[in-house]
């Protein structure tokens, strides 16, 4: 039985293609895909991420506790309202999950993962918690609404009363902050500027229409995939899961682990750099026409790899992978596409960001 | 409701066949495979010259979503394939029937043709 989040009604009137996702009923597009990644990336427009779960993390051992159960180091969150991307791993230092962490005071750290992962996750987080004085609330009554692009913020700003307002203008990348009922932060998805927004179900489909009513597009999933693809955002499940590390996943970035910290996969991650780390998660943009996709074979100098993403970037009028590919592997590769292979240049995500392609990418 | 003109023959896969004056089979995608397909980015057809056997897959149409491939409604030989759709493949996207076709066979077999729908046929099909 699929469930549905408090903006259903919304999508259905916006007239969306509605698909499963992870258990949920939620929007792949409202017409045109292409035409709402370009709205994200030159205006701005929204997306419902109701689906994806909150908890709360209160009590004296907070912040120890999520020392211990993630690979980042939430040290590095000492002023309050500050977010913390992380993996949380298991003790193989294979990837449960990836997550977002915001500091909102010593008994309070609030956590979102994703969707699809639920039920791992909690159980994960509940059996690790059991020797720490926490408590873990999750918060399925909150509804949550990413409005993205260089517009966005102003979208948004716009529906405060104006002491909030002018707050909220203030969030740094990375911060968030509790307005009245929304919980606004400036984090999202998309490699655009903009606001995740959680606030309680019944109020969600009032500011999901102020929104519209501020010309800000309604954007599914499909969007929202070839857009992190652009951004150079990993997609849980797709380009990581159990079976790599962080290591081998382009996110090395986001391990803490040189100093004294005890965390769950630390010993393996260290096991495995000092072994020399065999794959990377690398990008690639297709010289040729033709559209790359997930689970293509990868043929390097230093032996074969495989896409995890793939898709068509609007942006770039490219095709553009992300592919795990022997360590070794410099500069070009070729991919099998219905027995053919074609040239590809291996390039370092993001390929486009804050509406426009990055640089060295084509 | 998707678009089903009524002067043309359709597949259970979603193609459709509108045979030109000189006797060669015109094919396409259906509004409906168009809209479940999504925007269209990439269109990889056969050559002129290659021969296609009815049912086989001979061509691939990709939307940013997913890949799909074309069947072929009818045997025969590619005599034109639509160059337009290199640089343009949206066209199938806004227009399927007309500027978005495919390619142009020249038929083996004419007696092929009966074997595919009516759009009466074609409609009751997508109603399932």
């Amino acid at each position: 039985m699929s469930q549905r989040t408090p903006l259903f009604n919304e999508h259905v009137a916006a007239g969306a293609r509605m698909v499963d996702f992870g258990g949920w009923e939620m929007p792949i597009n409202y017409g045109s895909q292409i035409e709402e990644h370009h709205k994200v990336r030159q205006a701005a427009g929204m997306f419902d991420v109701s689906h994806m779960t909150v908890v709360d993390i209160k009590g004296p051992q907070a912040r120890i506790f999520l020392s211990y159960l993630l690979a980042n180091d939430v040290a590095k969150l000492q002023t309050p309202g500050r977010a913390l991307y992380s993996c949380m791993l298991n003790e193989q230092g294979g990837i449960l999950d990836d997550l977002i962490t915001y500091y909102l005071d010593e008994l309070f750290f609030r956590v979102v993962v994703n969707a699809a992962t639920h039920d791992k996750d909690m159980a994960w987080i509940t059996e690790q918690a059991r020797a720490f004085d926490i408590e873990v609330t999750e918060r399925p009554e909150l509804a949550m609404i990413a409005v993205q692009g260089p517009a966005a913020r102003q979208a948004v700003l716009e529906q405060l009363p104006d002491g909030d307002a002018r707050s909220a203008a203030e969030l740094k990348p990375f911060s968030a902050g509790q307005f009245g009922d929304l919980f606004i932060a400036r984090t999202g998805y998309t490699g655009e500027d903009g606001f995740e927004v959680s606030m309680p179900a019944q109020a969600a489909s009032g500011f999901w229409n102020q929104c519209l009513a501020a010309g800000v597009a309604p954007c599914g999933l499909g969007a929202r995939d070839t857009l992190r693809l652009e951004a150079g955002m990993n997609l849980y499940g797709q380009d990581m899961d159990e079976t790599v590390t962080p290591l081998e996943s382009a996110l090395g970035w986001t391990v803490a682990m040189k100093d004294e910290r005890a965390f769950v996969g630390k010993d393996a991650l260290l096991k495995q750099k000092a072994g020399g780390v065999e794959s990377k998660l690398v990008g690639l943009v297709l010289q040729g026409r033709g559209v790359l996709r997930p689970g293509q074979r990868i043929v390097t100098d230093a032996g074969e790899g495989v896409t995890t993403s793939g898709s068509f970037s609007p942006t770039l009028q490219k095709a553009i992978a992300f592919a795990r590919i022997p360590s070794e592997a410099v500069q070009s590769c070729q991919v099998d596409i219905r027995g053919k292979l074609l040239d590809c240049s291996i390039v370092r995500p993001p390929f486009a960001r804050d509406g426009a392609v990055c640089e060295g990418i084509v | 409701m998707s678009n089903i003109p009524s002067h043309l023959n359709y597949t259970e896969s979603h193609e459709w066949v509108s045979v030109d004056d000189d006797g060669n089979a015109r094919i396409g995608i259906t509004d409906h495979a168009q809209e479940a397909l999504g925007d269209l980015v990439y269109v990889e057809l056969p050559a002129v010259g290659d021969e296609i056997s009815q049912s086989d897959p001979c061509a691939v149409v990709e939307s940013v979503k997913a890949a799909s491939d074309l069947y072929a409604p009818v045997s025969g030989t590619i005599v034109e394939i639509n160059e337009t759709l290199d640089d343009d493949p949206a066209v199938i996207n806004s227009d399927p029937y007309d500027d978005g076709w495919l390619f142009l066979v020249k038929l083996v077999d004419k007696a092929e043709l009966e074997g595919l729908k009516d759009a009466e046929a074609y409609a009751a099909l997508l109603e399932d």
